[in-house]
């Protein structure tokens, strides 16, 4: 009990220590990357990475997955878009309703959807996303068609215009450590455990006393509003939205977010936002370099092949595997006294 | 509103029994290789985008239209054992979610190998045999849809034939219904694995050959394709291929009817939403009270786990 107790107290002090470290870090990034394209890549990784935050809380933690969270993505971001273009309404207030629109939507969408499993969930959530995607082609009134909505104010605070990449940049990473440090004590928490109770198995789960449905319907919430939050920040930033950015290509891509951080750990969200942010970027320099059609979006193919290799290979995620080499690391380190160390 | 008379019912009836026999030969791929494997192929609808795109090159590098087709679904397969042994075999015992997330990845690296490979722009494929359209009962029908149902049909008749008929069907049908004890009996279960993915991307590719010349061909036709061919397989519990047939037909033309009638905008959504509809009102088969020993069936399938 006690090696229980000290062992629990090692990890709570890692991960204080962690997210202290990851806290220092953003902080420091725009320090170093000041031109404004660093400024917006990190800040597209901030927004991806809440996403990939809630997803990792649904397919993770609750084992439930989703090929449609690029639709929450899309309507927080549509919401906000449409209640401070046409009916004016004040950024902060769109953002809370689109997210409890959003967060509602879920709930209800999710009490018949949890009724499948496997492969069943999955097409289902694929066909809502695809559903949400021709909603917002369709229905032109009031989105504007296939060609978007122009026009999205900016945010402000207290008549503190965020209108720097700057100032937007610590808006959004610091609601994304919010949302990291309010997942992460979720995780650790009697629903955490019960959640991944229901990963494990259903039935056991339910035997226990868990209410399953319940937590499913809890965690698919989460990471709507999760998605729907970063959705309207989405929008505040680039003050224009389109179909295109939240279609089944943008959902399998925050799976892969996920899947290369590791969907069972949620300090993963941000690392698989940047690595899958930054290597969209590298490839978009470098492909055409190589082929001659200049035109498209090349970058899928390195999509498709890592999402297998990694699935195939390190299905657990990159940051369960970085911290099992550091921890082999180290403990070889404090074992073998390395002869060209003299101080060991 | 126009006024419609009986002929115009009856053309969107026969192009909607067109458009979803497309729909089964996908759905027959994806049934092929769950029964088979236990995989739901995600990117069965690239086999279909591989075989359209594959016909238009060679035809383009100046072979004979037939000769670039038979090329086309022979290229097809190949890709098709490829994945199968570079994807799906190394993750053979890997969760159901994982292995679904696979076959996306898959999907979209197939896709993206196609644009570069071909680019952007569209492609046509030239009518199977040119001429002016078929006039049936005074509907207007397109030579190429007579080709659509005319080769569906064979397909069907020849899939029957080779998993009924022959010994190497029989193999991979005993694959399906208990692997294990087909591997008592001296079968080599993953060759028949490989086998399944084989014929089915033959199968996509066909379809994708069949419709090239109706609809313009491009490196991303094959999502929407491969969906609604999802959604036809289900209906028959991605088991039952009797289900996909009749299920197939039903969608096509329900969206025929749906385009003819109200817009073509509408079509889409209507298969996602029979998606949900069958997926909400059944998960399993359809068609299970209308077999002979539906019980025994069912329990026998409980108690396999399917691995590729």
């Amino acid at each position: 009990m006690s090696a229980l107790a000290t062992g629990w107290a090692a990890s709570r002090r890692r991960l204080r220590v962690g997210f202290a470290a990851l806290t220092l870090l953003v902080a420091l990034l725009p320090l170093v990357f000041r031109t404004p394209y660093a400024l917006s890549t990190l800040i597209l990784i901030g927004i991806y990475s809440i996403v990939t935050t809630g997803l990792c809380l649904l397919m993770g933690y609750a084992g439930q997955v989703s090929l449609g969270q690029a639709a929450f993505f899309g309507l927080g971001a549509y919401a906000s878009a449409v209640l401070t273009t046409r009916l004016s309404w004040s950024p902060w207030i769109a953002m809370v309703a689109a997210a409890a629109g959003t967060g509602l939507l879920a709930y209800v969408i999710g009490i018949p959807i949890f009724r499948l499993r496997g492969h069943y969930l999955a097409m289902a959530t694929l066909g809502f996303g695809a559903i949400v995607r021709i909603t917002m082609n369709e229905w032109r009134a009031v989105t504007g068609g296939p060609t978007g909505l122009p026009g999205i104010p900016r945010l402000s605070i207290g008549g503190l215009a965020l209108n720097s990449d700057l100032t937007y940049y610590y808006l959004v990473w610091a609601v994304g450590l919010v949302a990291l440090a309010l997942a992460r004590n979720m995780v650790d928490s009697r629903v955490g455990r019960a959640l991944r109770a229901i990963h494990g198995s259903e039935a056991a789960a339910e035997s226990l006393g868990i209410d399953v449905a319940q937590l499913k319907l809890q965690a698919l919430v989460t990471s709507a509003v999760y998605a729907s939050v970063a959705g309207s920040l989405y929008a505040h930033y680039m003050i224009f939205v389109s179909p295109g950015a939240f279609d089944v290509d943008a959902s399998v891509q925050l799976v892969l977010m996920a899947a290369v951080g590791g969907i069972a750990s949620i300090w993963g969200a941000p690392l698989g936002a940047a690595v899958v942010t930054l290597l969209t970027l590298a490839l978009r320099e470098i492909v055409p370099l190589i082929t001659q059609h200049g035109s498209g979006e090349h970058q899928i193919i390195a999509y498709g092949i890592l999402l297998v290799v990694i699935m195939i290979f390190v299905p657990e995620g990159l940051t369960p595997a970085l911290a099992r080499a550091t921890q082999r690391l180290s403990r070889r380190l404090a074992t073998v006294r390395p002869r060209w160390l003299p101080w060991r | 509103m126009p006024q419609f008379g009986l002929e115009d019912y009856l053309q969107l009836f026969v192009s909607g029994v067109s458009t979803g026999s497309i729909y089964v030969l996908i759905a027959l791929g994806l049934i092929t290789i769950y029964n088979v494997t236990g995989v739901t192929n995600l990117a069965q609808g690239e086999f279909v985008m591989l075989g359209a795109m594959g016909a238009v090159m060679l035809q383009r590098l100046g072979l004979p239209l037939g000769v670039a087709c038979v090329g086309s679904v022979a290229l097809a397969m190949v890709v098709g054992a490829l994945v199968y042994r570079l994807t799906i075999r190394p993750a053979r015992h890997a969760p159901d979610v994982t292995l679904i997330i696979i076959t996306i990845g898959t999907a979209i690296a197939l896709r993206g190998l196609a644009l570069l490979a071909w680019g952007t722009t569209s492609q046509a494929l030239p009518e199977f045999t040119p001429g002016p359209p078929a006039n049936v009962w005074g509907a207007v029908l397109s030579r190429q849809r007579l080709w659509i149902m005319g080769t569906a049909g064979v397909v069907l008749a020849a899939l029957y034939l080779f998993f009924e008929g022959t010994l190497l069907g029989k193999a991979v049908r005993a694959c399906a219904v208990n692997r294990r004890a087909a591997e008592l009996a001296g079968i080599d279960a993953a060759a028949m694995a490989l086998l399944s993915y084989t014929i089915s991307a033959a199968l996509g590719a066909v379809a994708g050959i069949v419709i090239a010349p109706l609809t313009l061909v491009s490196y991303d036709m094959g999502l929407a394709l491969g969906l609604k061919g999802f959604v036809v397989a289900i209906m028959g519990g991605l088991v039952s291929a009797p289900a996909a047939v009749v299920g197939g037909l039903i969608l096509g033309v329900m969206e025929s009817f749906a385009s003819g009638l109200v817009s073509s905008g509408i079509k889409d959504a209507l298969a996602y939403l029979a998606l949900f509809v069958v997926l909400l009102a059944r998960t399993t088969d359809l068609f299970a009270p209308f077999r002979r020993r539906p019980i025994a069936r069912l329990s026998a399938r409980r108690a396999r786990r399917p691995t590729p």
